[in-house]
């Protein structure tokens, strides 16, 4: 088992024809993905690697019984896309794009909560259930499969997390970069109500950063709501009030809001240990298995 | 981005919210011209990206020539948190009987604009905002319809405006939400909203920060992009189109992605060090672009090692490794030491063309931070 995505979910490549849309294609083709179509809008009829593409979205959709688009279309044009492929019946929409506007997000927000889909993103890595299924950038060979789910942030953290997973032979069910954005589709909250309901997955790693009470609603969510065992970790202790660290969410305010200590205490008041480094995080997870 | 208040005053008045008369000045004689177009009292105001102006001295009021010049020279030149004054407004004094304010924002929580009024105006909201919350009165926008009309209202009634101010204070809110969605602002506020004592309501002050990400379709909003950096380095790092914040300590950090970079600076700290920055080489980085990522870390006075740590997606091991020797094999001694880790996409490769002679090479992080650690305490005995 796995959540979201499987050897069965039919991907249809939004940007096909640029450079990472091209790219990760690949990428996710030799993973062995159902990449089923490609849309970009004025090269229908064309192809990628095999892959036939189509003006529109609901074109490839109807084509080809897509499940789940992945989109690599640049910021300016992100949102468009997102609301395009929102209003097909895909099940799924992952946005890779970096530095989409926010209030584009707002409006993308609005119509999220009119409709089934579901969307991951913007600015993350993606989702993988190893051995079946890779939507994104993520490096499969770093991934195996497993009975550990894994929600994040971060890309690069998720890769230094997993690494000190399956080194010591933990695999994961399904890994999730739920992105560094302030406004995101899937929050903390959704992955891991889907890895609670999921009886495959035996434990998880929530990997948190400063910025937002997201990952305090979680804690709390977790708490009252979850048998399944979760490690944390929260990047960003060090970083001072009022400076951006890289993510656009990553941000402590001001007046102190968005704190790792804030996130922290309310993990561990949750009964989630909290790591000191990722080695102590996949310490935890052996300890729960 | 951030825009200066006169700028953002600038945008308000063409809007039609009411300023107090005003002019730039950055020198003693300009501001004398200014003070004896505009009269007594006249307050002057840095023009500078720093929060609490007032009480770090950056806002003095002149009620005669020689307090005119007196704030004039005080304030042009100082150094105020870290950005040196180099301009004024001189604004017309205002007699108020009354402060409010009065704001826009994104909820992130709720993933939606919110309008915030408040009669406890003139100081600082956060710390309203902490100790007595029931004073702002909040009403969430729909993105996609806008702030209505009655929404405005509510949220001016519902902070208790007297009703003979009520119709100016919406007015001024609604300016502000469309000011906010015409322009891609992330905030704008007004703090505060005076009622002078003539019953007018005017703006006295003004902040408005413009979404980074948006940019692209406000040329003319990017062309107000003024001094946005506090030092040489984070310009040196705009220009090279890093994600870089200066920090305190003396181990340098690169690395890529944004949560992994915030990891290393915390096990720098976990470990012991004290991290010097943040640098984020991004994603899918070239060996130039590694190649100025030393240069940068090299260029801070306070760095006395350095620690590159890469965790290979759409980034290559081989191509990180060729940037690093391409870097120091133009040094005929190594300014600091750095230690290298490289793990995921082409890490084995890069291992192989890594010239270790230049530099010290550890197979995890923790190891990696452990010895930069290790290196910055020696190097600075």
């Amino acid at each position: 088992m796995s959540i979201f995505v499987d050897d069965d979910t039919r991907v249809v490549v939004q940007g096909i024809t640029g450079g990472e849309g091209k790219f990760h294609t690949q990428q996710m083709l030799e993973y062995g993905t159902n990449v089923v179509a490609g849309a970009v809008p004025g090269k229908g009829g064309q192809d990628v690697d095999g892959v036939p593409v189509y003006d529109t979205v609901d074109q490839a959709v109807e084509a080809e019984d897509a499940t789940a688009s992945v989109v690599f279309v640049p910021p300016a044009f992100a949102g468009d896309a997102i609301f395009e492929a929102l209003d097909t019946d895909l099940d799924l929409v992952v946005a890779i794009t970096e530095g989409v506007p926010t209030q584009d997000m707002a409006k993308v927000n609005k119509r999220l909560s009119e409709v089934d889909t579901k969307l991951l993103g913007p600015n993350c890595p993606g989702i993988i259930t190893p051995g079946e299924a890779k939507l994104g950038i993520l490096p499969g060979n770093i991934f195996e499969s497993g009975n550990v789910g894994l929600v994040s942030r971060s890309g690069t953290l998720t890769y230094q997390v997993v690494s000190n997973l399956t080194e010591r032979g933990i695999g994961q069910t399904t890994a999730i970069g739920i992105g560094g954005d302030p406004i995101i589709g899937t929050s903390f909250i959704d992955a891991l109500e889907a890895f609670e309901a999921d009886p495959e997955t035996d434990a998880v790693v929530m990997c948190g950063e400063i910025g937002g009470e997201d990952e305090e609603q979680a804690a709390k969510y977790i708490a009252e709501n979850m048998d399944t065992p979760v490690a944390g970790f929260i990047a960003g202790r060090t970083a001072p009030p009022g400076k951006r660290m890289g993510h656009a969410g990553a941000i402590v305010s001001g007046s102190g809001t968005g704190t790792a200590e804030s996130k922290i205490s309310a993990l561990n008041d949750a009964g989630v240990p909290v790591g000191d480094t990722p080695e102590e995080v996949a310490d935890s997870i052996e300890d729960f298995l | 981005m951030k825009l200066h208040e006169y700028q953002a005053k600038g945008i308000f008045a063409d809007a039609g919210i009411p300023v107090p008369e005003s002019q730039l000045a950055d020198s003693v004689e300009g501001v004398l011209d200014a003070v004896a177009e505009i009269g007594y009292p006249a307050a002057i105001k840095a023009q500078v990206h720093v929060g609490g102006r007032g009480k770090a001295g950056g806002i003095k009021i002149a009620t005669s020539e020689d307090e005119a010049r007196e704030a004039a020279e005080s304030i042009l030149g100082m150094d105020l948190k870290g950005y040196t004054v180099d301009r004024v407004l001189v604004e017309q004094g205002v007699d108020f009987v009354d402060e409010y304010y009065v704001g826009v924002t994104m909820d992130r929580g709720e993933g939606k604009p919110v309008a915030m009024v408040s009669t406890k105006g003139g100081v600082d909201i956060e710390q309203v905002a902490e100790e007595d919350p029931e004073a702002i009165a909040q009403e969430h926008i729909d993105p996609a319809f806008g702030l209505q009309p009655y929404q405005a209202r509510k949220v001016v009634y519902d902070a208790g405006v007297p009703a003979e101010y009520a119709r100016d204070v919406t007015a001024i809110l609604s300016k502000l939400y469309d000011l906010y969605e015409d322009n891609d602002a992330s905030d704008i506020e007004v703090n505060p909203v005076m009622i002078t004592s003539d019953d007018d309501v005017i703006a006295a002050d003004a902040v408005m920060n413009i979404d980074e990400d948006a940019l692209f379709r406000h040329p003319d909003l990017a062309e107000m992009e003024e001094d946005a950096y506090q030092n040489d380095l984070e310009r040196k790092a705009g220009e090279y189109g890093f994600d870089y914040v200066r920090l305190s300590g003396n181990t340098g950090i690169i690395g890529n992605g944004a949560g992994l970079v915030m990891t290393t600076l915390d096990l720098v700290d976990y470990y012991g060090g004290t991290p010097a920055n943040f640098l984020d080489i991004g994603g899918g980085a070239k060996a130039e672009r590694v190649a100025n990522a030393l240069d940068m870390v090299f260029s801070d006075e306070n760095v006395d090692s350095v620690v590159f740590n890469i965790f290979g997606g759409i980034t290559r091991g081989d191509e990180v490794a060729k940037g690093i020797n391409e870097a120091l094999e133009q040094f005929d001694e190594i300014p600091k030491p750095v230690v290298v880790r490289l793990a995921g996409t082409n890490a084995k490769e890069g291992m192989e063309i890594l010239n270790t002679d230049l530099v010290e090479v550890e197979a995890t992080l923790a190891e990696a931070v452990q010895r930069a650690v290790t290196n910055a305490e020696e190097v600075a005995q």
